[in-house]
Order: C-alpha cells, then sequence, then structure tokens
C-alpha cells in the first residue's frame, strides 16, 4: 500500500528511503543477537545426546532468517516525503502507518543515536506535535542529512507555527 | 498604580471597597490550611478516637496514655506544619504576572503570565464552604502540570481575584467586572439521577442480578455466584452513580465571552470555564438504555501538555463533561453553540462498506466517518452510540493505519490526532482507497482551515423546547 500512498498522496519520485547504511546497522544488530543464540544451540546440540536436539540450531537459522526477512521488509517500508506543508512518514511491514504531519503544527525535532547508530554514522529524528500520538519518525538517516533535516524542519516549522 | 481605585465585582459590590488585590503581597486566608489538611485531620481522628478508647490504660490516673500523647504530638505537628505553610505563602498580581512564592525549606517561586491564562476556576470543597472559603485555580497554557492555586482564599475574594486576572489576562482595565454569562442550559437534578441510572454500566450489573435470582431457581449454585458477583459489581456501579451524582449535581452551562462556564456540584462546588479555543473535539454519547427517552450527553476535550504528574490528576477531571444529560435536541443546539455549524449526523454515503461487517461485527451498525468544510466527524460503538467531532483547525496529524486482518477486508482505519488526550477520531474500517483519499483531504483541509477559517453561517438558532 505505500506504492499506492506514493501514487495518490505523494508525486512519483517524491518519497525518499532509508540510507543503505541502515540496513548494514539492522543487519548487524541482527548478527549481535542472532549470532551467540545460533553458536549456543549449535554447543547445545553438539553436547546433549538427545536426537531432538540436532534440529535446535536448524530452527534457531530459520528464525534468524525470517527474523532477517521481515527486518529487510520493515527497512523497504519506511519512507518519507517532505511537501509543502506537511510530512509524510510510511511505515510497517505488517501494520501499515502512514503519518501526515504539518509543520506548523510541530512542537518540537528530536535527533538521536544509539550506539550502533553512531557506530554507522546514523541518527534519527523524531517530530513532536502537541498530540500524543503522532508517531511521526524517520530512523536511519546518515548524521548530516538528519541535521539538515532537522534544520529545515525546524525552519519552516517556525514560518508556519500555528498555535494549538 | 499604589492608589489604585478598588475594584468593582458586580457580585459582591458592597465588599469591594476591602478587598483590592493589587501589587503588594498577600497571603491566603488564616483557616486554609484547616480545609487543605481538614480530610487528612478527619482521617486521624477516626482511626484516633476508637483505638483511644478502646485503651484500657485509659481508665488508669497515672497520666495520658501513651497513644493519646502521640495523636495529640501528631495533631500538634501537623497544625504547625499548617501554619507555617499558610505563614511562608503568598501571593500577589504584578510586572503582568500571578506570583506564588511558598514553601519552607524548600522556596518555591512560580510565575504565571497573565497574557497565557486559559481560565480561572473557582472551587469552593464542603468543609471550604462551611467556613466560606474558595480555591482559585489558574489554568494556563504550556503548564498542564503546575496549576496556580490559591486555595484558599474568602468566597467573596474569590470571585473578584477571578474577575481581575481574567480582566488582565484580556489585557482590559483593571476594574473591568466579569463579563457577563448568558444562561444555556441547566439539569434538573431529577433528571439527572434516572438518566446516570440508565446508564448501562448501572443497569446491565442489575440484569445480571435479576438473571441470577432466576437462575437460582433452576441452579442455585450456579445463581449464588453470580448474584454474588453481580452485588459486588453493583455496588461499585453504585458508588460511581453516587460520584457522578455528586459531580453534576445541579449542573448548569452559561456562555460568556471567553468560553463557556460550568457550575456544578454537591459537596464541592465548582465554577468552571473552558475557553472555546482551547476545545480540542467534542463527543456526543447517547448510551443504549437512554435511547428510547431520545437523551445524550456532551463532552470536551481540551489541550493540555503532560498529564503524568500525579498533582495533575484532579486536574484531569475538571471539565470533561459539557451537560450530563439533556435530550438530543438540547444537546444539539448545545453543540451548535460551541462548534457551530456542525451536524452530527451522518451522511449516507459515511459508513463503512459492507464487507467491514465481518470485520466489526458488533459495532458496524455504528461505524461512520465523515468531513466537512469545517469539522472531521467519526461514530463508533457497540452499544453505546458517540461521536466525535474534531474540528479541521485543530487537526495535529493524520495517521492511516491496516493491519494484516484489515488489508484482508481491504480497509484501512484513519486517526485524526488532537492536543487532547482523551480521544482521537478515529474513522475505522474505511476503503482502502477511501481512506487515501481521506487522508489526503483532511490534511488539505486542515491546512487551508488554519490559514483562514471558514466563515461562520450568521444564522444562530434557538433553544429548542425541553424535552
Amino acid at each position: 500500500m505505500t506504492t499506492v500512498v506514493t501514487q495518490q498522496i505523494v508525486g512519483p519520485g517524491e518519497l525518499k528511503r532509508l540510507s543503505p547504511r541502515f540496513w548494514l546497522a539492522r543487519q548487524t544488530q541482527l548478527a549481535i543477537f542472532w549470532g551467540p543464540v545460533f553458536l549456543a544451540s549449535l554447543v547445545l546440540a553438539l553436547l546433549v545426546n538427545v536426537s531432538a536436539a540436532d534440529l535446535l540450531p536448524v530452527v534457531v537459522a530459520l528464525l534468524a532468517c525470517t527474523a532477517w526477512l521481515v527486518e529487510r521488509g520493515r527497512y523497504r517500508s519506511w519512507g518519507y516525503a517532505e511537501r509543502e506543508d506537511d510530512l509524510i512518514v510510511t511505515r510497517g511491514l505488517m501494520f501499515r502507518h502512514v503519518s501526515v504531519v504539518p509543520y506548523g503544527r510541530m512542537q518540537f525535532i528530536d535527533v538521536t543515536a544509539g550506539p550502533i547508530d553512531r557506530a554507522f554514522g546514523l541518527a534519527t529524528v523524531q517530530l513532536h506535535t502537541a498530540a500524543a500520538a503522532t508517531d511521526a519518525r524517520i530512523p536511519g538517516l546518515v548524521r548530516a542529512d538528519a541535521d539538515a533535516l532537522r534544520d529545515r524542519l525546524a525552519m519552516v516549522g517556525e514560518a508556519k507555527a500555528t498555535g494549538l | 498604580m499604589s492608589v489604585m481605585p478598588p475594584p468593582l465585582a458586580p457580585a459582591v459590590p458592597q465588599e469591594s471597597g476591602k478587598m483590592e488585590v493589587g501589587e503588594h503581597w498577600r497571603r491566603l486566608h488564616p483557616l486554609s490550611p484547616i480545609v487543605r489538611f481538614g480530610r487528612v485531620l478527619i482521617g486521624v481522628i477516626v482511626v484516633a478516637v476508637p483505638s483511644i478508647a478502646e485503651q484500657p490504660a485509659l481508665h488508669h490516673d497515672n497520666g495520658l496514655p501513651v497513644s493519646v500523647i502521640i495523636y495529640i504530638g501528631l495533631l500538634v505537628l501537623g497544625g504547625v506544619g499548617g501554619f507555617i505553610s499558610w505563614l511562608v505563602t503568598r501571593w500577589r498580581i504584578a510586572d503582568g504576572n500571578l506570583q506564588i512564592e511558598t514553601g519552607f525549606i524548600r522556596r518555591q517561586s512560580l510565575r504565571i503570565p497573565l497574557a497565557r491564562i486559559q481560565a480561572v476556576d473557582v472551587i469552593s470543597p464542603l468543609s471550604g464552604r462551611f467556613l466560606g472559603l474558595a480555591e482559585v485555580r489558574v489554568v494556563s497554557a504550556g503548564r498542564g502540570a503546575e496549576h496556580g492555586r490559591l486555595a484558599y482564599l474568602t468566597a467573596a475574594q474569590a470571585p473578584v481575584v477571578r474577575a481581575r486576572l481574567l480582566a488582565l489576562a484580556h489585557g482590559l482595565e483593571v476594574g473591568t467586572p466579569e463579563p457577563a454569562a448568558l444562561p444555556l442550559l441547566h439539569v434538573q437534578n431529577g433528571l439527572l439521577l434516572p438518566a446516570l441510572l440508565m446508564r448501562s454500566q448501572v443497569l446491565a450489573p442489575v440484569l445480571i442480578a435479576v438473571a441470577a435470582v432466576a437462575a437460582i431457581a433452576a441452579a442455585p449454585l450456579v445463581g449464588a455466584g453470580a448474584l454474588g458477583s453481580a452485588v459486588t459489581v453493583f455496588v461499585i456501579s453504585a458508588l460511581g452513580v453516587a460520584r457522578a451524582f455528586n459531580e453534576d449535581f445541579d449542573f448548569s452551562i452559561s456562555e460568556a465571552g471567553d468560553g463557556v462556564r460550568l457550575d456544578r456540584g454537591l459537596l464541592q462546588r465548582r465554577h468552571e470555564t473552558i475557553p472555546y479555543g482551547r476545545i480540542q473535539a467534542v463527543r456526543v454519547v447517547e448510551p443504549f438504555f437512554w435511547r428510547p427517552f431520545g437523551w445524550a450527553r456532551l463532552e470536551v476535550d481540551v489541550a493540555r501538555q503532560s498529564v503524568s504528574r500525579e498533582a495533575d490528576r484532579d486536574a484531569q477531571q475538571v471539565a470533561r463533561t459539557l451537560i450530563p444529560v439533556a435530550s438530543r435536541e438540547q444537546a444539539l443546539w448545545l453543540l451548535a453553540r460551541v462548534m457551530p455549524d456542525a451536524h452530527p449526523n451522518p451522511p449516507p454515503e459515511a459508513g463503512p462498506p459492507s464487507r467491514a461487517r465481518l470485520k466489526a461485527p458488533l459495532s458496524f451498525h455504528f461505524l461512520a466517518a465523515w468531513f466537512g468544510q469545517r469539522y472531521v466527524y467519526a461514530r463508533t460503538g457497540r452499544v453505546q452510540k458517540s461521536t466525535i467531532i474534531v474540528p479541521l483547525v485543530k487537526v495535529q496529524s493524520v495517521r492511516l493505519k491496516s493491519g494484516p486482518l484489515q488489508r484482508a477486508f481491504r480497509v484501512a482505519t484513519v486517526d485524526v490526532d488532537t492536543a487532547g488526550r482523551r480521544w482521537q477520531a478515529s474513522a475505522r474500517c474505511r476503503d482502502e482507497a477511501e481512506a487515501l483519499e481521506m487522508v489526503r483531504h483532511i490534511s488539505e483541509r486542515a491546512r487551508l482551515s488554519r490559514r483562514v477559517p471558514p466563515p461562520l453561517p450568521a444564522s444562530a438558532a434557538a433553544l429548542p423546547a425541553a424535552g
């Protein structure tokens, strides 16, 4: 449905995708979790003398592959478009979300970066409005892009600010 | 401004000379600690008296028993603490601020810019009413968690302070009297009580109890169990009714220049103002058992910032009911006063596609969502019909959601967020393509209405006769 959105709300080509480095960062995250789990299951399968235990590494590997696929779908589902008066963010693989946040409604903008994000030079930009439910978040932007986006948003937000 | 003419208060003109609330620091009323800690005091007495009476040591002659000394010590400590807190608390209106200073060990100085004042409420708790005291509570923008509370002033002084704060907040002359309020509706207590009793959370346990009594004849064991749980639920809901009755007793709503005024309460009287600009959404609720009578309730959602703090829980309760019960015509008339040109009756094409009947079988009959030039409407509910109306001017963001099950039915949900905390207009089970259109149109219209609010129709209808 994100493609439908691209056609209906955002002009073709306007929807920006996340940096491929974000996908690398996510894969690293997956590897950090699933690598030790897989090794542990392998060790367990070798130590325990039960035939069913041999299946364990296979199951773990399948789970890891599923996680990898889901994560890839999620990565591909992210997208954002800066329109004239609002920002559109799409996300989600199973539960798809499309958020439209007018610049005039932005109260403040967060730029955050976790340890893995920092290692890859990435940052997350989050928009806050007066509504608690607003969930416009763009992860995995290259640090410089994130800062530039924040500055742009802050500028248009200032220009178009309206009260409650 | 030291030689200032005393402000003229319309309510108490004969006393206004004594009560100028000027630039110099003032203390609260000396009896304030008693009202503030009155509940604690009563609690201590309720606990202490029986426990002391049971003490066998009381009947001996060798001095007072230890527990009595402890209780008296606690009371003295509390009294001294209250007195000190009264002594160190002072307030004034100066430099465009309402300034409140308090705290003995940890000094706290609160400054509320008058220009940011959104509403000034006067609240008189029961004990305060006996002593002739009232609290002035200042609700200001951007500081949802920290209200300026002047607890307590004399009952005569409170409206004067209120009028003065409002006048200054609106940049008027100091002596400007409070804007006159035009009474809109008054709820008869004889109507309120049956209406509260007719709500399904009260009637359902009663029906369960009746069913249980019937079941006892057939299967005594099962019936008795059901009866027991029904009684429990019944007691809880009876308490709820008593609380709602206490809060909305003698409810009247009036309209002033700065917003709607609510006067309500049995034990604790509240005089509240809801500024029009602060209303984020209005909800029209028609509970199941009210429908034969054609009754409806109106609730508002107002803007506030963080509400996580414990202290704000009371403020969260403030002003959520616009009218506890009224005939549908009256409720709609009142709605038109608060949100001009709002029509909460869905157009025929506002319903969800018929395939959504399987997705939302229990609420399908009420689901509807539509939007006009000024408002977004979303109707939901399984047994209780509730329509949320959000002005496009107040829309903060628009979101589209679709989960796997929704995609199987080719439907999606469109959420329209406001700065209110209670609800968002949620258009459930819209056709996928239509949902996208809604997102596009609502955000576009919201953008336009932020720039140039659409003009109002000039006609103001008269109040329909009481139903």
